[in-house]
């Protein structure tokens, strides 16, 4: 059994001291800076790659491993706790996860999202093992048609993350899209919309957006109404899960490992993708989706299993040919080539206990934050009894902090400043912030793939239908469209999503 | 008072000039890097600035400073203090950016003052593993035969990748239908996946995948083979004249920073590209240090003026502008 053979050598690899040392390091750097509102993995790994510099190439790789799937456990907690996703991916869990703080029941939330990450952590990594190499041959398959038939599937599919109006839903998808157009054309180098900005040339940068609409909104939200949080307080009952939540809980993380480790293979944003995917398959097939948006704990687990599974297996195109899948992956490459490993098709043959290290690291890895983080629910559900006037200021600092360190650019922190208040222009019309999140991610990645796939067919549509794969997406968009829109069914969809 | 009071300090500060230089550098010097961390222009640039750092005696940071297509970053640079404690490091985009954007915020050839170049990374002519020409001339035939089918990737508006690829299409006269990423990453996705024809970048991202034989070679840019990939011809011996392109890295300095300073860092420069351990990595990445007679100013000047005399046609006649 070579699997077998190799799994021995990467844990033997992993289980050195010193790596082991750093594996803990970076997951818990990565959920600190997770729990921090607007420092992402991105702006931490950036800044710690001098470091790792001196250390061992697989030293190195598991501690900045470490702190990306670390910041996947941690980033869920201020998305539950004051309704801040610092990533794209706990955007979804702030949406049921909040409530549930706001219902008082934070710990088994918070409790729900590290135990749903460890179960895809772990699968994920058995998966990786398993199936890397054949897992990288599917998702090359995927060309410019099947990504906007699949980014077409995702926005159809995502008016369900609404739980008010469906036409506001679709409004802030649009805006979101809108919002994405903001930016050099990736075909002809035109500025839109940048307003003679050249810091708007690449686009506004999604951090900003992501602080502004969902937490500076929601603290000048809450400056004006103080009533929430005593509930929050007061309601606090038990920290950990319920034998029902437990129940409710088993089967979102089952599905949402699965849809996560097959998104997450997918390079280019595919790891996006799969926390709002999951969300959106368990609101459909709830026998009770009007709980959705009010705290159902299901909401909390899909997400948070597919998010975490999709940050594993994204490491799979990285792994296996040396290409990044999001910008995190890009990172590591740069740290491989430092070290003077050359990343391609070829590390896993010459450093195999490179390659099996950083993979064995990975449970061993999840191991850790799930022991980190249960202990650690207590003291973070007593952060919601800390004042207001010291959390707001450390909040708001934190999340320049976050935001100027990506690229080191005051215009940034203007940008926050205005998607704030945006957002909170947004919360007094009732209207999601999560569906504009999701436009503004999808939208130039969709607009993107569309123009791409219709330069390679010379301007012919219809390779949109003639691709299997990209027909069997489009199909299936088509029947969501169906679903929603049928007149019998739109009755009961309207009584589903209108709040009383 | 306030005005005699800043008159004095400013005869100080003429006086103690060269006082200023020869305790230079006292503190830590700032190194922007115009793209992302972890990219090949900051690796290069963390190598440099190691060796430098070691040479100096102070430490060297390196600042991303990303966006625009590198503007933003030389912006801030022509706008520092010329104090020799906020330096630039920056590719061919400098010189593709004068005419790629028409509102810069500087003036691309005397914003700066010049330390030296670092390296020219070779590139790459590759294609799709099953792409049916066998070498550079039947690529050629290939590409002028079936013009409305073959497709060429870049990784955005002024991006190197796109630069050849202009190149090359006005070299065999034959326009081919271009398909823009955003970043070499997705390009190089869709060129080992096989759904795009052909692409031509740096080594750093071509040498393993066609070793790897995920992808296919026809030429090397470099007027002699590569080291690091021997049975690859260079683009000459496929039969393509004059096509020499290279991402040359170089360090820049506010205008106005004393010679002395610049004197001192083009000194550390020299040593630095020296260092083993930058000749190691940098030949990792398939390319080597500049010369100790490229690594001065007079020689950086001469290549981005250059290299703007250049470029500047090939980009006006495509008719494509980053703004």
């Amino acid at each position: 059994m070579e699997i077998l053979q190799n799994l021995g050598l990467g844990l033997a690899t992993a289980a050195e001291p010193v790596n082991l040392l750093f594996c803990f390091i970076g997951v818990l750097l990565g959920t600190l800076i997770g729990v921090l509102p607007g420092i992402g993995p991105t702006a931490t790994i950036a800044m710690l790659l001098p470091i790792t510099f001196g250390f061992e190439p697989a030293t190195s790789l598991i501690m900045l491993s470490g702190i990306y799937y670390g910041a996947q456990y941690g980033g869920s907690t201020t998305a539950i706790l004051i309704n801040l996703p610092g990533e794209s991916s706990s955007a979804v869990t702030a949406i049921d996860g909040y409530q549930m703080a706001k219902q008082g029941r934070a710990g088994p939330a918070l409790a729900t999202a590290a135990l749903g990450s460890f179960f895809a952590g772990s699968v994920a990594t058995v998966l990786i093992a398993l199936f890397a190499p054949p897992l990288t041959e599917v998702a090359l398959k995927f060309g410019p048609a099947e990504y906007f038939s699949l980014l077409m599937l995702g926005l159809v599919a995502s008016v369900a993350l609404a739980h008010g109006s469906v036409i506001k839903a679709l409004g802030m998808i649009v805006i979101g899209l809108l919002l994405g157009l903001i930016g050099s054309d990736v075909n002809t180098g035109a500025q839109r919309f940048t307003m003679g900005f050249l810091e708007l040339a690449d686009g506004v940068n999604f951090v900003a957006v992501a602080v502004g609409v969902f937490g500076i909104a929601e603290i000048l939200r809450n400056l004006e109404d103080e009533s929430d949080r005593e509930v929050m307080v007061k309601k606090v009952t038990g920290l950990f899960p319920s034998k029902e939540d437990f129940k409710a809980a088993w089967a979102p993380v089952v599905r949402g490992t699965a849809l996560g480790s097959i998104l997450g293979i997918l390079p280019g944003g595919g790891a996006v993708l799969s926390s709002f995917a999951a969300y959106t398959v368990e609101k459909r097939i709830s026998k009770t989706p009007e709980r959705f948006g009010k705290g159902a704990i299901e909401g909390v687990a899909a997400p948070e299993a597919a998010n975490n599974a999709g940050a594993q297996t994204s490491f799979i195109p990285m792994l296996t040919l040396g290409i990044p899948a999001n910008p995190v992956m890009a990172l590591m490459i740069g740290a491989m080539i430092i070290q003077g490993i050359q990343p391609g098709p070829n590390v896993a043959v010459e450093k195999p206990e490179l390659f099996w290290g950083v993979i064995a690291s990975m449970w061993i890895g999840n191991l850790m934050l799930v022991l980190l983080n249960l202990p650690l629910i207590g003291l973070w559900v007593r952060l919601l009894t800390v004042p207001y006037t010291v959390l707001f200021p450390a909040i708001l600092a934190f999340c320049c902090i976050g935001v100027y360190s990506v690229n080191s650019n005051a215009f940034d922190l203007y940008a926050v400043a205005a998607f704030g208040l945006l957002g909170y222009v947004l919360v007094k019309l009732e209207c999601e912030p999560a569906p504009l999140l999701l436009g503004f991610v999808l939208g130039p990645m969709l607009e993107e793939n569309l123009r791409r796939a219709m330069t390679i067919s010379r301007g012919d549509p219809t390779v949109f239908f003639t691709r299997p794969l990209s027909a069997g997406l489009l199909i299936v968009a088509v029947l969501v469209l169906v679903v929603v829109f049928l007149p019998s069914v739109r009755k009961k969809r309207d009584e589903v999503f209108q709040e009383e | 008072m306030f005005k005699s009071l800043a008159a004095a300090v400013a005869a100080f500060g003429v006086l103690t000039g060269s006082a200023v230089a020869e305790t230079y550098p006292s503190r830590v010097i700032t190194m922007i890097v115009p793209f992302s961390a972890g990219g090949p222009t900051d690796t290069v640039s963390r190598l440099v600035a190691e060796a430098m750092s070691k040479d100096l005696g102070q430490q060297i940071v390196i600042e991303n400073v990303g966006g625009a297509g590198g503007t933003l970053g030389a912006g801030r640079v022509a706008k520092a203090d010329p104090d020799g404690y906020t330096l630039l490091l920056h590719h061919i985009g400098m010189s593709t950016s004068a005419t790629l954007y028409r509102k810069l915020p500087y003036d691309t050839l005397n914003a700066f003052d010049y330390v030296g170049l670092v390296t020219d990374v070779p590139m790459t002519i590759v294609a799709r593993a099953n792409f049916e020409p066998a070498d550079m001339k039947a690529l050629v035939e290939y590409a002028k035969a079936n013009k409305d089918k073959v497709t060429y990737a870049n990784a955005g508006i002024g991006a190197a990748s796109h630069l050849c690829g202009m190149l090359f299409m006005s070299k065999i006269e034959t326009p081919l239908t271009t398909v823009p990423y955003k970043g070499t990453g997705p390009a190089m996705t869709d060129l080992v996946g096989g759904q795009v024809d052909l692409m031509c970048d740096q080594t750093t991202n071509t040498t393993n995948q066609i070793k790897g034989g995920k992808i296919k070679a026809y030429a090397t840019t470099t007027k002699e083979r590569l080291a690091a990939l021997p049975n690859v011809p260079t683009a000459a011996e496929g039969g393509l004249t004059d096509f020499e392109v290279g991402i040359w890295h170089g360090v820049y300095a506010p205008k106005g920073t004393s010679p002395e300073i610049i004197a001192k860092l083009s000194a550390s420069l020299q040593k630095a590209l020296k260092d083993p351990n930058v000749v190691k990595r940098f030949a990792d990445l398939g390319t080597v240090p500049s010369s100790e007679a490229d690594a001065t100013p007079e020689a950086l000047k001469a290549k981005l003026t250059s290299e703007i005399a250049r470029w500047a046609p090939v980009i006006k006649a495509a008719g494509v502008y980053a703004d």
